[in-house]
């Protein structure tokens, strides 16, 4: 028997509070061999999480495992005791989860954490495990494998630190790994590092492993089997071959799908010349404390339309953001809504400029009050800004809740009782409210699943077509932007590097960061990962990162088609190019990446 | 839309859905009993808070009273029935003082920030390089023992703690994308202060509360004991153990049994806040694997 995993016919239920148990996986089984990855893949609430618990003999709160088996290394650990089954889960198990920073101390050194579990389970002395930690370092191509253990979490990037998750998993040793969508939360370019990490690891230390997560196209680069749920039961299950190009299910088929929306590469409307554009921001420059993100920035969204801002994490895209909406006051340039120059300072400007500018946040469950039913969320707007009280307030929140597809009997719910695409549904109602001219949605479907996420990119369309409201949409999935956006704005280091109609930007042409930001989006084909991890391109790109307020060009440091001596030290010029892009490079446009 | 509700989705309200165990129960019913107690002490109390009942002093359990005389042959029971009054309304007050200055200027430093966080913070540290017990001393040496110094007194020395949780809490709430919202809508500080920070710290806020009363009543008691406190003919827990501290050596357990109030009240106290803080982080460890 090689099996390192085997579940049988498990079955988990839930209890909401006072309620009675409801099934939440219903009759799953399967079996993870030696050296192999299975992918559990399908929306939230389809019970990946539950599943890869389950492997650990792990129930959430509220929940409890009603039947089946689940065996591990040949041990049924439902049958054994807390004690033993603890001493299995770091000894033969391993989790690494999506979010790395909430699994790291902030306050201990990251080797201390490494070693930590191994130290507890006797598995050698510090200075032992120390050495072994730092092979695990280098295996993971992290820079720096001697010195990277003494730092904290918050010195590494977000890429680094989840890399150092799956070291801190390694190092017991496990038979089993289970990865709970472990690169949702990183960008393209540092996705492909750590998944070309994660692969090289598995296969060399021969672990059987688990891999959650709801975007196929990443299973196609590590998965040798797939297992697609929905709703707590088995979908299909095959080879990642055999579900890739045959897949049997409907539900698998809509799943592949919502992965890569088409690009929408219509011609844009020529509305922009005639109208004044709804909000134009003009050589903005912007920081916090003494640092200084933004430098020189400027863009424009014209009336009822889209433009996208994409860029890697750390780029500056949430600060544009909150310095138009004046969260974070611009130090220097220029900002208009609807042809109006608004004061940097949020107190400074008129309530008429606070409600025709507003904000969606990324993350749909902080930007809710808790303590607030969604009633009270969406009537502080209306009454803050158009004086609504009472019945007429009571209806226009019903419309509202209807406007986002919502029922109205939400209105008495408390954000906790919504899930994530619902909430990121009511923070849009909320925004809505305002009767806004424009809407800043800072990765607003970033945290969401793909089916979901796909959801609320119609529903933004379908309100954009029906109220003429304009959205300023930054993301840093490239395919959604793509498929939405009219135009769009490729930033840098807080610089913007590209900027254009939507059909230009995404086609040749390519500023050298548009490029690498487009080649690393993964493709649902085997292999591809390997291809492209082998460019020169990507390794250039991975060598450094993100410099913020370099002397000539940002990307200098990464660029594979760098002119050394120029780029470094000279700022690059801004060419506007045929079909309205504008690109900042010192490249001739003939040698530009086509 | 797919994206069905989670069944298992976490509670609005701080309180609700909060299940028992048993140790919450038998915590939760000492503290009941003692504040019925409180309430109710003077008309069951078999004796008068001073009366003397008896020539004999120090007269062991069952002689005497139910629960034997003190020093003076007053009646322990009534005594101590007449004490868990003075020493939970001591501490009572102490806490909610502690709390009045503490959480206003714990928000208002996390709010405003700059300036006058750093002078608060500044003054608060001051105060917290001092040993609580030693400052208390000090000031009621200054000011002289009564009532009204006492409370004050400890009130100021506690709140230098409840400031720094309540400035934490104020921070960390404060950057969440809601306040954000919030600030981004126009909304001033009042509002976000009441509507936004407070009703989000409330669980955190509560266990400290209970943290702190439990603090008080100790720190009171020490005190009394060191005859700073409350003072004679008035009965006090605190300052029952120090009245008859003598009678230990005759045998008598008129100093073991106020000093018994203290623990059972104080450890069901600290129990109950347990259970609270465990539920309460037993929704967030939800929430973290949830994402
Ligand atoms: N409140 C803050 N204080 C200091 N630096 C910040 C703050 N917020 C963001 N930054 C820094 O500003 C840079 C840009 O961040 P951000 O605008 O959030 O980028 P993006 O949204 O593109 O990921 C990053 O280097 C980040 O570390
Ligand atoms: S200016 Fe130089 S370094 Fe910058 S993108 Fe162009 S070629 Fe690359
Ligand atoms: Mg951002």
């Amino acid at each position: 028997m090689s099996d390192i995993l085997s579940i049988r016919n498990l079955r988990v239920e839930g209890r909401p509070p006072g309620g009675a148990y409801v099934p939440i996986v219903k009759d799953v089984s399967l079996s993870v061999r030696k050296g192999e990855v299975l992918a559990l893949i399908g929306e939230s609430g389809s019970g990946k999480s539950t599943i890869s618990l389950a492997a650990m003999g792990f129930a959430r709160p509220g929940c409890r495992i009603a039947g089946g088996e689940v065996w591990l290394n040949g041990y049924d650990i439902m049958k054994l005791s807390p004690r033993e089954r603890h001493a299995l889960r770091g000894d033969a198990v391993s989790y690494v989860a999506q979010s790395a920073a909430a699994s790291f101390n902030p306050a201990l050194r990251i080797g201390r954490q490494v070693i930590e579990a191994p130290l507890w389970h006797g598995a050698g002395d510090a200075a032992t495990l120390t050495a072994q930690a730092t092979e695990l370092y280098r295996k993971l191509d992290l820079p720096n494998p001697e010195s990277v253990g003494h730092r904290f979490p918050h010195q590494v990037s977000g890429g680094q630190l989840q890399r150092l998750m799956a070291a801190m998993a390694m190092s017991c040793g496990p038979d089993l790994l289970i990865l709970d969508e472990p690169t949702t939360a990183l960008d393209v370019t540092t996705q492909i590092e750590v998944l070309k990490a994660f692969k090289d690891i598995i296969r060399e230390q021969g672990t059987a492993a688990i891999y959650v997560t709801h975007d196929l196209a990443v299973v196609a680069q590590v998965a040798d089997r797939i297992l697609v749920l929905k709703d707590g039961e088995m979908v299909e299950e095959g080879t990642t071959d055999a579900i890739l190009h045959n897949p049997q299910h409907d539900y698998t088929r809509k799943l592949m799908a919502a992965v890569r929306p088409a690009p929408h590469l219509v011609d844009h409307v020529a509305a922009r010349d005639a109208d004044v554009p709804v909000l134009s921001v003009q050589n903005v420059t912007a920081g916090y404390g003494t640092v200084t993100i933004l430098s020189d920035v400027s863009m424009e969204v014209p009336r009822a339309s889209v433009v996208g801002v994409i860029g890697e994490s750390g780029c500056g895209k949430s600060t544009l953001a909150r310095v138009v909406a004046g969260l974070t006051p611009a130090r220097e340039g220029r900002i208009e809504l609807n042809g109006k120059q608004v004061e940097a300072e949020l107190d400074a400007r008129p309530r008429e400029a606070l409600r025709d500018c507003q904000m969606v946040f990324q993350m749909a469950d902080t930007a809710l009050n808790p303590r607030q039913r969604i009633r009270d969320i969406l009537g502080r707007p209306l009454q803050f800004y158009h004086g609504m009280t009472g019945r007429k307030q009571a209806d226009r929140v019903a419309e509202l809740l209807d406007l986002v597809d919502l029922p109205a009997s939400f209105a008495s719910r408390y954000p906790a009782e919504l899930s994530g695409g619902q909430k990121q549904r009511v923070n849009l109602a909320r925004a809505l409210a305002a009767d806004p001219r424009i809407i800043l949605c800072d990765e607003v479907t970033s945290a969401l699943d793909t089916v979901v996420a796909a959801g609320v990119i119609e529903l933004l369309k379908s309100l954009r077509d029906r109220l003429g409201v304009a959205y300023m949409f930054i993301s840093h999935d490239l395919s959604t932007v793509a498929s939405f956006a009219d135009e769009v704005v490729v930033l840098y280091a807080g610089r913007v590097v590209e900027k254009g109609p939507s059909k230009a930007v995404f086609q040749a042409p390519w500023h050298p960061y548009t490029h690498l930001l487009l080649a690393s989006v993964p493709e649902m084909r085997q292999g591809w990962l390997e291809g492209v991890a082998d460019t020169a391109e990507a390794r250039a790109a991975s060598t450094g990162s993100v410099q913020i307020g370099a002397k000539g060009c940002p990307f200098a440091n990464r660029c594979a088609k760098v002119i050394t001596g120029t780029c470094e030290t000279v700022a690059p010029p801004v060419r506007d190019l045929p079909g309205g892009l504008t690109i900042a490079c010192h490249l001739p446009p003939e040698a530009l990446p086509a | 839309m797919s994206d069905a509700t989670d069944p298992i989705a976490p509670r609005a309200s701080v309180f609700a859905g909060l299940r028992l165990t048993w140790t919450a129960i038998i915590a939760g019913s000492v503290l009941l009993f003692w504040f019925t107690l409180a309430l109710i002490g003077p008309w069951i109390a078999p004796h008068g808070e001073a009366e003397i009942i008896s020539s004999t002093t120090f007269a062991p359990i069952g002689e005497g009273g139910i629960l034997g005389t003190d020093k003076l042959g007053r009646d322990v029971l009534s005594r101590l029935i007449y004490g868990v009054r003075t020493t939970m309304l001591l501490a009572l007050v102490t806490t909610v003082i502690s709390f009045a200055c503490g959480v206003t200027l714990g928000f208002a430093a996390a709010i405003l920030k700059g300036w006058f966080d750093v002078i608060v913070s500044r003054i608060v540290e001051a105060f917290m390089a001092f040993p609580s017990t030693l400052l208390a001393l000090v000031i009621i040496g200054v000011f002289g023992t009564s009532i009204t110094v006492l409370v004050l007194t400890v009130g100021l020395v506690l709140s230098t703690g409840v400031f720094r949780v309540s400035r934490a809490l104020g921070y960390d709430v404060g950057v969440m994308d809601f306040v954000e919202a919030a600030r981004a809508r126009g909304e001033g500080t009042w509002w976000i202060l009441t509507r936004e920070i407070l009703p989000n710290s409330m669980a955190p806020l509560i266990a400290e509360f209970g943290l702190r009363f439990t603090f008080s009543i100790l720190f009171l008691s020490g005190l009394s004991f060191l005859g700073l406190g409350v003072q004679e003919p008035a009965a006090d827990w605190g300052l029952m153990v120090q009245e008859n501290v003598g009678g230990l050596f005759l045998g008598s357990s008129a100093a073991l049994l106020p000093a018994a109030c203290i623990a059972s009240l104080t450890i069901s106290m600290n129990l109950l806040v347990d259970w609270f803080q465990q539920r309460q982080q037993g929704e967030t460890v939800l929430e973290k694997i949830d994402q």
